[in-house]
Formats: C-alpha cells, sequence, structure tokens
C-alpha cells in the first residue's frame, strides 16, 4: 500500500522503470530487515521457551531478559575466524551457505501478511512457495557434499532422503486447499478462508504441518544435524559467518514454514472478532504460535531413526494426504451437486472423525522401520 | 552368599581328571600348570555342579620370578566363586593359553594384561595394545618398568 | 545395472558428543548400517593401577574417586571394603549405614545421569536431561553437606567414613526420599510410553542372556538381559542383608530393557533409603586405624554391586604400607566387550543408543 503510493509518487518525476527498481528494492531492503529481525526474536524466544521447558532460566545476562542475546551471537559469529577444510570443495563449500540461506527469504515474498502487506501476489503464489522452498535442501546436500567429511557425507545422504520423501506428502497436502479455493494465489487461499482450513481438513493441515516440520529439520525429525550422532551434519565443517548464514536459513525456514501453516491453513490475518489489531499483527501471532508448538515439540520428542523416518512419510503420511484429497474431492463435489454454495458442517464433523480414526488405526497397519539388517 | 568352593575339593576333582594339572591349592584359589588351563578352565565351566559361567576378573601379578595370571569365576547359577591361577616363569615372552573361546568377557581383560603386564595369550582373536599405543615401549605394570 | 557401494569408514570419537569422554568407535558402514565396530580405548589412561602402588592404602582413595567421577562414593567403598578385607580392619555399625546411603544416593543419581544421557543421544534435546539434573542437584548437595564436595567426595576410609553427617543431613535426606517416586512418575509419564522412544529403543541392540553372562556383563546390562544378579543379594557387603529390596530385571535385553531396568532400579534405591534412614543406629563413624596400614602379605578381592555393574578391587599386599598390586575390575570396561555384536547390522542413529545404554565413563574405561 505504501510502496504503490511510493511507486506513484515517484513516477511523477523519474522514469518509471527507475521508479520500479527503486520500489522493489525498498521492498526487498524492508522485508529483509524483518526477516532478520523476526529471525533474532525467535531464536531469542525459542532459547528462553525452551530454557523454561527445561527448569532452568535461558539467556538471562544480555539486557535484560537475555533480550539481547541474539545480537550477542550475532556479534561472536561475525567475529569468528573462517575456516575452509582444505579437501573441501571450495565453491561447493562457499555457495552452499548462500543456496540455503536465500529460499526461505524468497518464500516470504509472497506471504500475505495483510491484504496490501504482500510483497509479490503471484497467481501461482503456493507453487512458487513449493518450488523455492526445496532448493534449499540443495544448500544442506551442496553443504554436506562440499565439506569433504564423513558426518556431513552421512548428513547429505539423509538429505536427499528426506528430500524425496517429505516433498511429496508436503505438496499433495497442499492440493486439498487448492481444490476448496480454486487458485494458487497465497491472496485468494487466505481470503477464502471464512473457517479456517484446518478445521475444515484436519487430516490436510496434520500432514502439512508434519512433513513441514520434516522439511524444515525441526524434531522429531532433525536427522539432518543430529548432533548426539553425526554432530551438526552438513554444516559440522562451517564456522563464522557461513555458519551463520545456515543458522539463519534454518531458522528462517522454520519461520517461513509457520507462516505457511498460518496461511494455509489458520486463515492467515483473519480473526473472529474485530479489526482492531490490523490483520498483520493477527498474522504473525498465528504465525508465531505455531512456531512455539515447532519447539515445544522439538524440546519434548526424541528423534526418529533414518528408516524410520523415511517410512513415516512413506507409509503415513503419503496415504494420509491422498486420502484428504479423495475426501475433500469427494466433498466438494458432493456439494456442487446439490447446489451448496458453502462448505456445511457435517462434513467437518465427518472430517474430523475420519481423521481421528485414521491417525489412531493407520499407525497400527505396518512396521515403522526395518530393525536389524544381517551383515 | 556367594559360597567360596573349598580349593581342596576341586583340585582333587581336577587331579582325577588331568593328573599333574593341580600345582597348589588353598582356601579358595587353585593353582594349576599354564599349558593345562585351558582344559581346566573348560572342565570347570562344563561340568555340571560346577558350572562357572562367568568370569569376574582377569588380573595379573608380577611378583619379579615369575608372573601369576588370576581368573575370578563365578557360577551364576549356582552362586559360588572359585579362583583358578596359574603361573609363567619366564620373563621373556610370557605366554599363557587365552581363553576367550570359553568366556567371550575375557577378550578385553586378556588385552589389557597383554597391553600393561607383557604376557601373551595364545588363541587371542585379536590381541593388541589396549590402553596405551601401538609400539609404547615396555609393558607399564611389571614391576621393572619406572 | 549393478550399483557399486563402498563402504566407509568413520572415526566416531575421541571427539564425539555421544561418546561420553574419550572413547572412539572406528566404524565401518555400508550406507548407515554398521557393518563393523572396532572400539578404541585408552585417551584417558593415567595408569591409576600403577600410580596406587607407590602410594599407601589411605592415599589412594582419592584415585578411586577419578575412575567413575559421576559416581564416586561406590568407588571409595568398593576399595575401602577390599582393604578392610585384607587388613581385617572393623567397622562400625553408623559407618556401615552411612556408606549404604551414600552409596544409594549415588545409584540414584548415576541412573538419573545415565537415563537422561540415553534420552539425549535418542535425540531429546537435553529437556529429559536437565530434568534428571534438577533431582542430581539435590543429591549434590546432600553429599556436599556430608563431605564439603560435590564431585570427587573421598569420604570414604579404611574402617568407616571420614566425617559423621551434620544434622541438616537427615531432614534433607528424608524429604528427598519422600519426593523421588514422585519425580520418577513424572520421568515415566515423560518417557516411558512416548511412541518414538519405542520405536527407537524396543528391540535395539539386544543382548542375550547367555551371551551377557559369557561376555561377564554386569550391573544393569546383565539384569536387563534376565539375569538375576546382583552383588547386594548374591553376596551381601556392608548390611544389605539387612534391608528389604527387590532386584528388577528385562526380559529380552534391548535397549528399552536397559532404561527401564534403571528406572526400576531408582525406585528400589529409594527404597533402601527409607530403610536405611529409618534404622540409622548412633556411635562412631570411624575406628581408629593406624595412619600407615599395614595388611599382612597376602590377597583381597573386594566387590561391590556399583551402579554401573560389579566393581571389584584386587590387592595383593607384601606387608608393607602400599599395595603390590592394584587392579580394578572396572564394569564400564567389562561391559563394552560385547558392544561389538550389539551394534553391528544396527544403524549408526541406534550405535549410539546402544552405546549410551551400556552406560560407561571413561574415567572408569581407561583408569
Amino acid at each position: 500500500m505504501i510502496l504503490k503510493r511510493l511507486l506513484d509518487w515517484l513516477a511523477g518525476y523519474w522514469p518509471e522503470w527507475a521508479a520500479y527498481v527503486v520500489v522493489g528494492l525498498v521492498g526487498i531492503m524492508v522485508l529483509i530487515a524483518f526477516f532478520l529481525t523476526m529471525i533474532m526474536v525467535v531464536i531469542w524466544l525459542e532459547r528462553k521457551l525452551i530454557g523454561r521447558f527445561q527448569v532452568r532460566w535461558g539467556p538471562n545476562r544480555a539486557g535484560p531478559w537475555g533480550i539481547l542475546q541474539p545480537i550477542a551471537d550475532a556479534i561472536k559469529v561475525l567475529t569468528k575466524e573462517d575456516i575452509v577444510p582444505d579437501r573441501a570443495d571450495k565453491w561447493v563449500h562457499l555457495l552452499a551457505p548462500v543456496v540455503a540461506f536465500v529460499p526461505p527469504l524468497l518464500i516470504f515474498a509472497v506471504i500475505p501478511f495483510q491484504p496490501d502487506a504482500i510483497l509479490a501476489d503471484l497467481n501461482i503464489g503456493i507453487l512458487y512457495v513449493v518450488a523455492v522452498g526445496s532448493i534449499a535442501v540443495v544448500g544442506a546436500f551442496m553443504a554436506g557434499w562440499g565439506s569433504s567429511n564423513k558426518y556431513s557425507l552421512i548428513s547429505a545422504m539423509r538429505v536427499a532422503a528426506q528430500m524425496v520423501s517429505y516433498e511429496v506428502p508436503l505438496v499433495l497436502s497442499i492440493i486439498g486447499v487448492i481444490l476448496v479455493v480454486g487458485s494458487l494465489s497465497m491472496m485468494d487461499i487466505v481470503n477464502r478462508q471464512s473457517l479456517p482450513f484446518f478445521l475444515m481438513q484436519p487430516l490436510g493441515f496434520l500432514v502439512f504441518f508434519l512433513a513441514a516440520a520434516a522439511e524444515v529439520n525441526r524434531s522429531p525429525f532433525d536427522l539432518l544435524e543430529a548432533e548426539s550422532e553425526i554432530i551438526a551434519g552438513y554444516h559440522v565443517e562451517y564456522s563464522g559467518m557461513k555458519f551463520a548464514l545456515f543458522y539463519l536459513g534454518e531458522y528462517g525456514h522454520a519461520l517461513a514454514a509457520s507462516a505457511l501453516v498460518t496461511a494455509l491453513f489458520l486463515g492467515g490475518g483473519k480473526f473472529p472478532w474485530g479489526a482492531l489489531p490490523p490483520s498483520f499483527i493477527w498474522f504473525l501471532a498465528k504465525m508465531v504460535l505455531v512456531f512455539c508448538v515447532l519447539f515445544w515439540i522439538r524440546s519434548t520428542l526424541p528423534r526418529l531413526r533414518v528408516d524410520q523416518f523415511t517410512g513415516f512419510a512413506w507409509k503415513f503420511l503419503f496415504p494420509m494426504s491422498l486420502i484428504n484429497i479423495f475426501l475433500v474431492g469427494t466433498e466438494l463435489w458432493w456439494a456442487k451437486e446439490m447446489g451448496w454454495s458453502l462448505f456445511p458442517w457435517p462434513f467437518l464433523f465427518l472430517n474430523w472423525a475420519i481423521a481421528g480414526m485414521l491417525v489412531l488405526v493407520w499407525p497400527k497397519l505396518f512396521q515403522l522401520g526395518v530393525g536389524r539388517v544381517e551383515v | 552368599m556367594t559360597v567360596e568352593l573349598s580349593a581342596a575339593d576341586i583340585a582333587a576333582k581336577l587331579s582325577q581328571r588331568f593328573p599333574g594339572a593341580v600345582l597348589e591349592s588353598g582356601g579358595a584359589t587353585v593353582l594349576v600348570e599354564s599349558h593345562r588351563l585351558l582344559e581346566v578352565a573348560r572342565f570347570l565351566k562344563e561340568t555340571p555342579g560346577l558350572d562357572f559361567d562367568y568370569v569376574t576378573s582377569i588380573t595379573a601379578v608380577d611378583y619379579c620370578h615369575y608372573f601369576e595370571v588370576i581368573y575370578h569365576l563365578i557360577s551364576i547359577q549356582h552362586n559360588h566363586t572359585l579362583v583358578l591361577k596359574t603361573r609363567c616363569h619366564t620373563r621373556h615372552n610370557p605366554t599363557v593359553p587365552s581363553v576367550v573361546a570359553l568366556w567371550q568377557g575375557a577378550e578385553l581383560q586378556e588385552r589389557e594384561i597383554y597391553d600393561l603386564m607383557g604376557i601373551a595369550f595364545s588363541g587371542h582373536p585379536n590381541l593388541k595394545r589396549i590402553l596405551t599405543w601401538e609400539g609404547f615401549p615396555g609393558h607399564p605394570l611389571r614391576r621393572d618398568y619406572l | 545395472m549393478a550399483l557399486r557401494t563402498e563402504s566407509i569408514l568413520v572415526n566416531m570419537g575421541p571427539h564425539h558428543p555421544s561418546t561420553h569422554g574419550v572413547f572412539r568407535m572406528r566404524f565401518i558402514f555400508d550406507g548407515e548400517v554398521i557393518v563393523d565396530m572396532e572400539p578404541v580405548f585408552g585417551y584417558l589412561h593415567r595408569g591409576i593401577e600403577k600410580l596406587a602402588e607407590g602410594r599407601t592404602y589411605a592415599q589412594n582413595i582419592p584415585f578411586t574417586d577419578r575412575l567413575d567421577y559421576l559416581s564416586s562414593m561406590t568407588n571409595n567403598l568398593a576399595y575401602v571394603l577390599a582393604v578392610e578385607k585384607l587388613a581385617g580392619i572393623p567397622v562400625p555399625e553408623r559407618a556401615e549405614y552411612l556408606r549404604v546411603i551414600m552409596s544409594e544416593l549415588m545409584r540414584i543419581c548415576n541412573h538419573l545421569l545415565a537415563v537422561g544421557f540415553l534420552l539425549n543421544e535418542l535425540g531429546a534435546f537435553f529437556t529429559p536431561l536437565m530434568y534428571m539434573f534438577r533431582e542430581r542437584e539435590k543429591v549434590l548437595d546432600l553429599f556436599e553437606m556430608v563431605c564439603g564436595q560435590r564431585l570427587t567426595y573421598n569420604y570414604m576410609r579404611l574402617g568407616g567414613v571420614s566425617h559423621d553427617i551434620p544434622p541438616e543431613f537427615l531432614p534433607a535426606a528424608k524429604k528427598f526420599v519422600r519426593e523421588m517416586p514422585g519425580r520418577i512418575d513424572e520421568y515415566e509419564r515423560l518417557l516411558s510410553e512416548n511412541e518414538i522412544l519405542l520405536f527407537r529403543t524396543k528391540g535395539v541392540g539386544i543382548l542375550p542372556r547367555e551371551q551377557a553372562i559369557n561376555a561377564s556383563a554386569s550391573g544393569p546390562v546383565l539384569r536387563a538381559s534376565g539375569v538375576r544378579w546382583d552383588i547386594r543379594r548374591a553376596d551381601p557387603y556392608s548390611i544389605y542383608d539387612r534391608l528389604d529390596f527387590d532386584i528388577p530385571t528385562g526380559e529380552v535385553g534391548d535397549t528399552y530393557d536397559r532404561y527401564m531396568v534403571r528406572i526400576k532400579e531408582m525406585r528400589q534405591s529409594t527404597r533402601i533409603l527409607e530403610q536405611a534412614l529409618e534404622q540409622l543406629p548412633g556411635g562412631s563413624v570411624c575406628t581408629r586405624v593406624p595412619q600407615l596400614v599395614r595388611p599382612p602379605a597376602g590377597e583381597a578381592y573386594g566387590h561391590i554391586e556399583a551402579p554401573k555393574g560389579e566393581l571389584g578391587f584386587y590387592l595383593v599386599s607384601d606387608g608393607s604400607v602400599a599395595p603390590y598390586r592394584f587392579k580394578i575390575r572396572s564394569p564400564s570396561f567389562i561391559n563394552l566387550t560385547a558392544l561389538r555384536d550389539m551394534v553391528r547390522g544396527w544403524k549408526l542413529a541406534d550405535a549410539v543408543v546402544i552405546f549410551g545404554s551400556i552406560d560407561i565413563v571413561l574415567g572408569e574405561v581407561d583408569r
């Protein structure tokens, strides 16, 4: 909104292309600044909250309530020596943090904080998100491969397994949403949610949430950096600013995933009553809430093993997402046949019942993981 | 309460089975010839009524003019114990048969004795230094090592 | 087309967050599957057995603190028992009770850490560990009251213990014993039926009963394999024959059983503590023993059920003030014998967990 005004104003004096460039840059700057600040906030929040989960204080030395801790951390990593292993693939090693850091930033371009606060309301928004989001994994793979370290290598292989497994249910669970909305634009998706989609499609929500958690390497799916097994996984050979980029990228990605969950399933900036706080406040609140759930899970659950991890994607999430598509498709067709304009309430209860039943029954039907292998 | 088996009884049984193998016996301790150790140990492990299925501790002592290797055996089934000893009288490359084939628990302990006391165990599957590194000079627990 | 695969050799440790110190495992992986594993020891070898030969019997007590530094009290106990056996030193009854109280507190402490670190290795990101630390802290406070130290206590003496307990110890200890069962319930609610924990530990790293005995495993590792063998019962020392407690055992000997046995043992330790604190008699806490004990020439093997397994000291005396031979039968070291067989065929992530479930301390492995 403000940007648009700025554009109009500038276009009065400058050639139009120059105005576009300047306005675009300003928008990007604002977004990056927002992104980095937000990451710092959630890093502090995570450390503080996990501290409380773990019956300790969390950071409380730097500034009041330790609020300056992320800044202290940032100064620390900036002044650290940058070490490149002698036998590393130098270019891959150099590029990997960038490749891992940029995609979450790109995702934020289409996050609909508020109807007039979205950098680019692409008409293929969600497709763009899926496409860009999976690039971050390439960064992790490059880092793992390029560092010439065996732990990194194992991590890189896990990245590959994870990418192949979890992208599928992630995308399939979005289809349920797209079926209802009939558009790929993020703004349309938010606008259609008079009823948040997680109420309407609990199964899709569950699958998306879990697959997204896996995609951003949050526990219990944090096998890529499993500290107790492969130390730090793909970024074990990184230090200083490059490591910080991975760290920021990881949090950024988790943040982007929470933003997506908010936009796709929690109704974006919509809230049942009033518009008194502007809707981007609601959006941020929901986003942080989702993020809190992510690190609540992180501080509670142990980690899955790699065969169980992929097994979970293929044996549980994948069928669930297919069932979800089938369910939503059938209901939509039925509603259309009957001439109902709104999504009827009975379907909602039906969906919850089916989801609950499947979650309880389905895991009993298969064995997760392969156990011991004869060697 | 773990019963200490009378060494005299065991020694009698052993002498009957392996004449000349038992050198001394007293208290709960039986001292056997080192080259017959393995068969004596097998007898102790496999004879019903003795069933020494658990080797608690294997250690060696350097008595300057001979080395003594000491096996603390326990039967978990009957809850009784016996101390089996053997000696080697050479300081240069002393050798005792390994009991790993009988008790897997001896594996690391024998390696430790080999490392620190310099007693080789013939028939050990993987006899090499364990606490010190390959090429470490001497064997630290010998009395003449300073 | 046949896919050509190549196994890789990975050195896990000596510096690795999950090796509990400076242990090193040389793995050969086929993908993530462990084809072979070779343990490498000795990074923390300090030659305590050799050092001890040059010091008097009493001077050796602090060395034992530094073996398994997470359960120093029981190390002290094992050593002084062996010396007392060798030299025939009597121990006053009150000291016996204090020794048992300290060992059982130590056992709780050790099992808290064992379970906590196991969960950490399972990837639970420190939360269970921090809960365990909360209780351990209270035990350490109790130890600080009696001997002024929090890690290396040097509390036991030949013929008793170094100090009597201060007046504030008993109420604090009783309070701890009252609270502890509730805390263990809390852990069990959080952990024991957690699906992921079950997936990761049930059936993983099985040590069969026969092999457990054959490989001289001891302590919770042996009991988890279904062997009802606890030296406190099998060969009671101190006053354990007067106390009423059960020996928890597992069934199949997998990682979950080892975890569960430790949880149950904590409950039993609480029971023992309850009784011991109740029955604690008065009197002196140490017999008068000469500064330089000269045991008669001979040998003695004293062993106790330390939290990690059978801790034994084999002492040979030549009648002088220093032991002629000082041998430590350390449970951590010998429990590792079967590690290779336990981890082969499992995955990298399991190896870490199986290793953690054995619960070792490198101070005791390398000595």
